[in-house]
């Protein structure tokens, strides 16, 4: 499916452009990135590859200076660089596209890909002479089809965003161009135009990153494919000398982690079904979850999966299908909704979706049901702080008291926070979302063990993870989505790493550009 | 890994850690002031032996009556907007809902008495709140637009329906003459009026559901969202619950001035309430201050304006003051918040 479209110029690589060797970062007790190689070859187009957490950004961010790698080096065109901020790496001719470009709302597209470029004529810039240059750049590339140069910011799609973006690097003629999962944000025309641009890029002797999730992209650009999991390096091959199960093999190929503890009973009824719900952001999605069941959501990022959480418990709109609560059709119009029907949720956005972060361990953990412990309106401190401190004991939230400021616990603490307040509210459905993202190891082995206890208590319990160790270590029963809708529902005698990932990576789009 | 009930050792010092004494006075003093206000006290203490050294005058019962009563209008204005403030909001329009108030009581007072005066007065604040309310939930604008908005047009009908005149004769009926100069147990029915709605409020903050929730939401809005609060109905009673306060203000200029005053009186109110807010800790983005702080905010400014007067000092000299009072006390409040100092603070 490859060589009919691509330029074969690129047969004899004529040497290392960028080079970054033995790459380590860390985030205070977290570690990103350790010995990670990766070279970026003139007129080679290379993927970068790995799993949600991988190190895929991180390594983009510290090629592009946004973050300093604690070890190791990084030399563009044999000398070593060390950038400590993003202009410098501008400056020698590498561009890293984002996945989520800085627009400015209020000026025009010509203005926008100029930015920090815009020619003066005295104390005036040219705005009819920009605007001509905008479109003979974009027209060089076809993308005056996608984007006018005349629009304003902030009435740019997506997909138009992203083509600003792009033309602000091709502009400056770099030597390095890396691509963060460009096509994630792009319809099938505006990803043709994309992959005939990175040919282009490629026969123009440019060194070419590309990070992906999407196999057949990977295998109709790249040129060399690298690995990386778990912020270290599995390695590089050469695109005839892998396919597609070996990539998600080295992509995945871990021991699943012995965090995990199962007691688990025979599940009772349903508590909660979804019969072809869609929502505007996910479509036709059937999914049952019974009592005592961990069920597991995964995908990729962008799938919609935080989105039929929050439709699950009523803070964005179901448009269609029903929801039966323990065999009951209901409509929840607020999350008010869904607490009175028994339902708890802990977002994904810890900080600013779950906690107020300023306030005590106590009125986090009782907020949602400060109206069950008051008499009237009058709420008793000493029967809150007695709540609360029997779930700070039972979750062994590691505070000096109840009176703490949940700021200043470690995040680990804050879930927990969290998972108490839906406790103390005896839930038979609970939903969390990304429940160990920045946790650390201890704490996510806690958390899991909760879970475990909950469901053995009879709790549905409705978990989204982008860590598949966690879902096929957690789960009952895995349902995968991508584009919006469940791709696949995987028991957990079938679920393996593998077999979720080729779900997430179905391509909804049926015949995405290619 | 063992489930989650079981204890484990660190637990048995947390429980000593959280087992919860009992207080001693001086402590539960402290408790009830405020650790935080502690400072606004020092500053009292301060200015009143200042004061009080360069003028005995100033200890006399007769200045702490007119000090008291001095301060009760813009006390309950400065209360209020606290709550505001506390669930992340402001409100602007507080003194043009006192304004309109004030000339709506002292008019329908003229042709239906005091009680129905005192009624409808209400009945317009908080229409007027509610006004507020929908305008910044169902309109989506930002609250210091929204009541920058109605603060002109609130004054505009005041003037309307006054024709831009002082309204009524209040000041022959016993009614209004009790609220203006009247005594309970010594102390003035204009400082009690204060003291009752700021005991109401530190209570409904401190004690209730209510309260509690709106500090959540200014807290967090999408936590307090996701936890089952209803804040549009919060958003909504905190407006109407300060249009109703600002009416009880605006029935208090009239009752002292003994006529309706569509401007005077009221005009400059909503700064002097935002500037006691924030002197006594309140945080505008939401979720932080208390009513004993702003009380007290409320008192040391009261103190000022007297002490400054009894001392002869020129009044655009106190509006200096007043202005680097308020700057010094949020850059002290500021600097043990540790913020770093780059761009707007948080």
């Amino acid at each position: 499916m490859n060589a009919s479209t691509r330029t074969d110029n690129t047969a004899e690589p004529d040497g290392v452009v960028l080079s970054a060797r033995q790459i380590g970062k860390h985030f205070g007790p977290i570690v990103a990135l350790t010995g990670v190689d990766l070279e970026l070859r003139a007129g080679e187009v290379t993927a970068i590859m790995g799993e949600n957490g991988a190190g895929k950004s991180t390594l983009l961010k510290i090629l592009t200076g946004d973050y300093q790698p604690d070890s190791g080096e990084l030399r563009l065109g044999g000398e070593v660089m060390n950038f400590t901020d993003p202009a410098q790496s501008r400056a020698v001719g590498l561009r890293v596209i984002a996945q989520e470009p800085e627009i400015v709302p209020h000026v025009s597209v010509a203005e926008n890909i100029y930015v920090g470029a815009i020619g003066h004529q005295g104390l005036l810039f040219n705005r009819a002479k920009l605007e001509r240059q905008a479109a003979a750049d974009l027209a060089t590339y076809g993308f005056d089809r996608i984007v006018s140069p005349q629009t304003i910011g902030s009435q740019l799609s997506a997909a138009q965003r992203q083509v600003v973006e792009i033309m602000r690097a091709v502009i400056d003629k770099p030597r390095v161009i890396c691509f963060d999962e460009p096509t994630s944000s792009l319809g099938d025309e505006e990803s043709a135009l994309l992959f005939a641009l990175i040919n282009t890029l490629r026969s123009e002797g440019v060194a070419v990153g590309y990070v992906s999730h999407r196999m057949n992209e990977i295998f109709r650009l790249a040129d060399r494919i690298t690995v990386l999991r778990d912020g270290k390096l599995v390695g590089t091959k050469a695109k005839a000398d892998t396919d597609h199960n070996d990539l998600v093999k080295m992509m995945v190929g871990r021991d699943l982690s012995q965090l995990f503890s199962r007691e688990r009973q025979v599940a009772g009824d349903p508590v909660i079904e979804l019969q072809d719900v869609s929502t505007d952001d996910v479509s036709n999605i059937d999914l049952t979850v019974r009592a005592g069941e961990v069920v597991g959501v995964a995908g990729l990022v962008g799938a919609g999966r935080s989105e039929l959480m929050k439709a699950i418990v009523g803070d964005l709109p179901v448009t269609s299908g029903t929801v039966l609560v323990k065999g009951k059709p209901v409509r929840f119009h607020s999350p008010a909704d869904s607490i009175a029907a028994g339902i708890g949720f802990a977002p994904e956005e810890r900080k600013a979706e779950a906690l107020i972060m300023q306030r005590t361990v106590r009125d986090n953990i009782v907020l949602a049901i400060l109206p069950k412990l008051a008499r009237g309106f009058f709420v008793s401190e000493k029967r809150e702080k007695q709540v609360a401190k029997t779930y700070v004991d039972q979750l062994r939230i590691r505070t000096p008291s109840t009176e703490q400021l949940v700021k200043n616990l470690s995040g680990g603490n804050q879930q927990k926070v969290v998972l108490a307040r839906w406790l103390a509210h005896s839930p038979a459905l609970l939903v969390l979302d990304e429940p160990t993202r920045g946790v650390d190891v201890g704490a996510k082995a806690e958390i899991y063990s909760i879970i475990d206890e909950l469901a053995q208590q009879g709790v549905g319990i409705l978990v989204v993870s982008s860590e598949l160790p966690e879902v096929l270590g957690l789960s009952d029963r895995t349902y995968v989505m991508a584009g919006g809708r469940i791709t696949g529902t995987l028991d957990r005698s079938e679920a393996t790493e593998e077999s979720i990932l080729a779900l997430a990576m179905t391509d909804t789009r049926a015949s995405a550009a290619l | 890994m063992s489930a989650p009930t079981t204890q484990r050792p660190e637990t048995s010092l947390a429980r000593e850690v959280m087992a919860l004494p009992t207080p001693s006075i001086g402590r539960r003093i402290l408790t009830t002031i405020g650790v935080q206000n502690i400072s606004l006290l020092i500053a009292i203490i301060a200015l009143v032996a200042v004061i009080g050294s360069q003028n005995p005058l100033f200890f006399g019962i007769d200045n702490v009556r007119v000090i008291g009563t001095a301060i009760a209008v813009s006390g309950l204005l400065a209360v209020v907007q606290t709550v505001v403030i506390i669930m992340g909001a402001l409100d602007i329009s507080v003194g043009s809902i006192a304004g309109l108030a004030s000339v709506t009581s002292a008019m329908i007072f003229t042709v239906a008495g005091p009680l129905l005066g005192v009624v409808g007065a209400l009945g317009i604040g908080i229409a007027c709140g509610l006004l507020n309310g929908c305008i910044i939930v169902f309109g989506r604008v930002n609250p210091v637009i929204a009541t920058l908005a109605t603060l002109a047009a609130f004054k505009g009908i005041a003037q309307l329906v006054s024709d831009g005149r002082a309204q009524g004769y209040t000041g022959a009926d016993g009614f209004f003459v009790f609220l203006a100069r009247g005594t309970l147990i010594g102390i003035p029915v204009l400082i009690w009026v204060l003291i009752v709605l700021a005991v109401l409020m530190h209570v409904v903050l401190r004690y209730t559901s209510i309260g509690r929730n709106i500090y959540a939401v200014g807290g967090n809005d999408v936590a307090s969202r996701l936890a089952g609060i209803n804040i549009n109905r919060y958003i909504l009673g905190v407006y109407m619950m300060t249009g109703a306060v600002a009416a009880i203000a605006g029935i208090l200029i009239t009752a002292r001035t003994g006529s309706g005053q569509p401007v005077s009186g009221s005009e400059g109110l909503e700064l002097e309430s935002i500037t006691a807010a924030a002197l006594g800790g309140a945080a505008l983005k939401g979720g932080k201050g208390t009513i004993m702080g702003t009380i007290l905010a409320v008192i040391l400014l009261g103190i000022l304006t007297n002490g400054m007067t009894l001392l002869d000092v020129n009044a655009f000299w106190q509006n200096v003051a007043k202005g680097g009072l308020l700057v010094v006390a949020v850059i002290i409040q500021q600097l043990r918040s540790g913020e770093r100092r780059i761009g707007l603070p948080a």
